[in-house]
């Protein structure tokens, strides 16, 4: 909270993108967290993405479920649709949404309970299904909203902030993506904006499912000695493998890219994914060897970041399915509803 | 493990020594641009508060009158204001020190009293203007014996004799120098000093010489001579409106020149019965000296300004001036508005009954004998020494414009604060090359987790309009002010539109923790955290740099965890106190920066300890 709301200043220089925007047209409500809460900066790196894309605010839709993470809908984006959903069930409503409207960016906003926890099944079959969205995984270890009890992202070892030791095994979202089929795969942190922005540019643009597990520091109930998720450890143990730049198709890709270390991934929609690879025996196209060193460095400790998955050849839900391509809203009412006839002669088929 | 690559301080722009106080004395811009270095925001949150004797007297101990100032000061704070850099319009930083002026109480009792005994010291002052009156009142309270020598038969200097009355009432102006003569300063007036050297056998152990610009300056063109009954010098003919001696003017008249003096001439000149007032300048309106706010008024009150014509003659039929003959020019400008050529395009002659010349004005001292151990440099000026204010006769001081040329009221008074320092140490026979350096105190404004002891929202305003008298009315005499001064409504919403730019953003590097907060809430952009670099490298890193290399950059020093740095574009910052709400760790804070600055009162203490 803060005392009043962010003023709109009117600055002579302020950068604008093709719409004429600033990015502060991108912004939302007065964040309601606790100051320096990790998640304030993963909104206000979303609207940065999108004012950067020069997607038009109103061609957006804002997903969530229940929990710190599921609030920041509000607090960007203020002129995009929004809906909060029910615990855990936001992938069922985005899978609904992206499959009667394909023409809109739709962006999940979710935290390791509502992912990992009670809306598990939801978030595995999202990806399984490849729906064409962005899943932001807000990740701070803990369950804010109820004073800090371990969430199923906590590390074995990590302690709480009364000194309480977590014993059960974490579920790392990151593997467990990998192993489902998605066709993006990300770790980022809220601390360094230079790889997160970018980061959610490719996972908007990638045609599919793109998950970003996002590091977010709770300040108020993981932030202290002891704690695997607070700024202070994951500063320090934090390990950049892929950089990952959105490129636009009207936009030459320079040759200054390494050759070897640095490769262009093509889009559907004519642009690229520029990948640096920071870590030259790092693979981000290989799923198992990518896996196994996530999994292999994750066991000595180091929080590996970057794009560390991607497969851009796969069908996102509406191609597999063979979706209406329109959105559903632009449909006559005749063709929407084919009349009495036709479900008499649909149900006869099944007799 | 392995530490981020790239993230180390190298070669780069070191952290930012905000102890210096002219670091956060430059971010206070109306402060820093102050000749007197006024503290502004501070006064402002005086008058927020209904403290309008606080106010006042803070006010008083940099700028001496601010009754005076608060209506005709030339105010290079407020083209500085900060605010002018996210709105429209800079803060009415003028009119809201005469909300103070207007609206205290009797605040004698708070001034210096004469004191008890003198310490023995004659000084002699020479002009009765607002340098002379500051010298007086810095030296007299301390004991010193002050006389001020005054040609005329009321003090004031060109305060008097050439700011209307219609700016500037009487009143104000007798009340503020009469709080100086209270502190025991002699004041001698119908009492011209015809003869340095005279002055000097006298035995006065300094003299300080205050005796303005006052000769205006003559435009020698055919038919001067023939039409001189209705030629008038600009700043002779308002001294002489002044003292009453001039009542009226013809009807159609002209204002050669298009500074302030010719503002207040032709406006002069409405009032004395002219109905066709036409300020004549020889260049277009981007090079016109006359403050924009000054202009407007005149315009207000339909003075026609007329551009690109320079005199030529003066036309006399049958010893009477009939009008002027001016050519009509055009100019090439480059890119920047400089001139790159001028054309003569034809020739007009305008008619007219009389014609005022405001076009500057020159000292003169006719009456320092050039033997009378003074040098005397370029054009015919005493050499003076620009931080003591001494000439090469050591008990001789000089301030205001006779000391360097004509400025305005306000470098004056500044003058006449540095030249009392230097008075006081020759007279205790002290060095005068040191004059005491300024301080800073930093103090927090924090009273609760989002609770500052100032008004740190900010208020979207724009610039309240002064109300005028209306135009039938102002011209029925000269005494009439034209400006009312704000309401109570006005004055309210003013005095947040302050950024309150004293109140500094604090850095503690150590107990940051990187989170971003501060960043993504500043209303402005204008916080980064990012590698070590040179300082144009740095600008670049910031969303919406900050165009004026002038405006400092805060870097930090490196950050705990990664070794980054925090960087600051003090240029646009809003002073909103949002970095410091959002911080979770108080690595931020907001502190009220007191730039002191010293006069002579305590030197004099320091001198008696």
């Amino acid at each position: 909270m803060t005392s009043f709301a962010k003023p709109s200043i009117n600055l002579k220089n302020a950068k604008r993108n093709a719409l004429g925007l600033t990015w502060h047209d991108y912004e939302g409500a007065m964040s309601t967290l606790c100051a320096g809460c990790g998640h304030d900066s993963v909104s206000a790196c979303m609207a940065k993405a999108f004012f950067e894309l020069s997607i038009e605010p109103h061609r957006a839709v804002k997903i969530s479920g229940i929990g710190c993470s599921s609030k920041t809908t509000a607090y960007f984006l203020n002129e995009a649709h929004g809906i909060n959903t029910v615990h855990g069930r936001m992938p069922s409503v985005a899978t609904g949404a992206a499959a009667a409207n394909s023409g809109l960016t739709y962006i999940g906003v979710s935290g390791d309970g509502d992912s990992l926890s009670i809306g598990m099944g939801q978030f595995a079959h999202a990806m399984r299904r490849n729906v064409n969205m962005l899943y932001m995984l807000e990740n701070n270890g803990v369950y804010g909203l109820t004073k800090g009890q371990f969430s199923a992202s906590a590390d074995v070892g990590s302690k709480s902030k009364k000194g309480e030791v977590n014993l059960a095994p974490p579920i790392d979202p990151v593997t467990l993506a990998m192993s489902l089929g998605a066709t993006f795969v990300a770790r980022a942190f809220s601390g360094d904006r230079e790889q997160l922005v970018p980061l959610i540019k490719a996972g908007l643009k990638h045609n599919g499912f793109g998950l970003i597990d996002v590091i977010s520091p709770c300040v108020s109930f993981n932030d202290h000695a002891g704690s695997t998720k607070s700024y202070a450890h994951t500063y320090k143990y934090y390990h950049k493998a892929v950089h990952a730049d959105y490129v636009p198709m009207s936009k030459e890709i320079k040759t200054s890219y390494d050759a070897g270390s640095s490769v262009p991934v093509k889009l559907h929609d004519g642009g690229s994914i520029v990948l640096r690879k920071i870590d030259e025996d790092y693979d981000p196209y290989d799923r198992g060897a990518a896996y196994a060193q996530v999994v292999e460095r994750a066991a000595k400790g180091e929080i590996v970041t970057g794009l560390l998955y991607v497969d851009e050849t796969q069908e996102d839900m509406a191609a597999t399915n063979k979706l209406a391509s329109r959105p559903l809203n632009t449909m006559p009412y005749d063709e929407l509803c084919p009349g009495n006839a036709e479900l008499t002669a649909l149900q006869n088929r099944y007799r | 493990m392995n530490a981020p690559d790239g993230w180390k301080r190298q070669d780069t722009a070191p952290p930012t020594d905000t102890t210096d106080p002219d670091y956060f004395h430059k971010v206070v811009d109306c402060q820093w641009a102050c000749p007197a270095h006024t503290p502004v925001p501070a006064y402002i949150r005086l008058i927020a508060q209904g403290r309008f004797s606080d106010a006042y007297i803070m006010n008083r101990q940099s700028n001496v009158f601010p009754g005076i100032l608060g209506r005709v000061c030339d105010r290079p704070c407020e083209p500085a204001c900060r605010r002018a850099r996210v709105e429209e319009e800079p803060v009415a930083i003028c009119r809201l020190k005469r909300v103070a002026a207007d609206h205290k109480d009797d605040i004698t009792d708070r001034l210096p009293k004469k004191p008890s005994k003198t310490n023995g010291k004659r000084i002699a002052l020479i002009g009765a203007g607002p340098a002379s009156f500051t010298v007086a009142n810095d030296l007299a309270p301390l004991g010193y014996e002050c006389t001020i020598f005054e040609r005329h038969g009321v003090p004031g200097g060109l305060m008097r004799s050439n700011i209307p009355a219609f700016r500037l009432p009487e009143s104000v102006l007798t009340e503020e120098l009469g709080y100086i003569l209270d502190m025991g300063v002699e004041l001698r007036l119908n009492s011209p000093v015809g003869s340095m050297k005279a002055l000097l056998d006298e035995g006065y152990d300094a003299v300080f010489v205050g005796t303005g610009a006052p000769k205006g300056k003559e435009l020698s063109l055919p038919g001067r001579k023939e039409g001189d009954a209705n030629i008038h010098i600009g700043i002779d003919w308002l001294e002489s409106v002044a003292f009453e001696h001039t009542k009226s003017i013809g009807k159609k008249v002209l204002i050669i020149g298009v500074g302030n003096t010719a503002m207040d001439c032709c406006r002069t000149a409405l009032r004395l019965g002219a109905d066709d007032v036409k300020v004549m300048a020889r260049k277009p309106r981007s090079f016109f000296k006359a403050s924009e706010w000054e202009l407007e008024d005149a315009e207000a009150e339909n003075v026609a300004i007329t551009v690109n014509h320079s005199p030529k003659s003066f036309v006399v039929e049958n010893g009477v001036l009939t009008g002027m003959v001016f050519e009509t020019l055009e100019y090439e400008l480059d890119e920047k508005g400089a001139i790159l050529s001028q054309n003569v395009t034809g020739e007009v002659t305008i008619p007219c009954d009389d014609v005022v010349l405001a076009i500057g004005q020159e000292n003169a001292f006719e009456w320092i004998e050039r033997d009378a151990g003074l040098k005397f440099g370029k054009w015919d000026m005493p050499v003076v020494d620009e931080t003591t204010f001494q000439s090469t006769t050591p008990r001789v001081f000089f301030g205001g414009d006779a000391a360097f040329g004509p400025k305005n009221i306000i470098w004056a008074v500044e003058h006449g604060h540095q030249a009392a320092i230097s008075i006081h140490q020759y007279c205790q026979d002290q060095l005068l090359l040191a004059h005491p350096a300024n301080g800073l105190e930093l103090t927090s404004t924090k009273m609760g987790m989002f609770e500052w002891r100032y008004s740190n929202s900010f208020d979207d305003a724009h610039r309240r309009a002064m109300p005028h008298v209306e135009l039938a009315k102002r011209f029925k005499d000269l005494g009439t002010e034209v400006e009312l001064g704000f309401t109570a409504e006005q004055a309210a919403i003013e005095v947040e539109r302050c950024l309150n730019c004293d109140v500094q953003t604090i850095f503690d590097a150590p107990l940051c923790t990187e989170c971003d907060a501060c960043i993504d809430i500043c209303p402005v952009d204008c916080l980064a955290i990012t590698q070590a670099g040179d300082e144009v490298h740095l600008r670049e890193t910031l969303d919406a740099p900050g165009l004026d290399a002038e405006q400092a950059l805060f870097v930090s020093d490196d950050l705990p965890l990664t070794g980054r740095i925090m960087i600051k574009d003090e240029n646009i910052c809003l002073h909103c106190g949002l970095c410091a709400e959002r911080c979770p760790t108080a690595a931020w804070d907001m502190q009220e920066s007191q730039i002191i600055i010293h006069h002579v009162e305590d030197m004099a203490e320091g001198a008696s300890q």
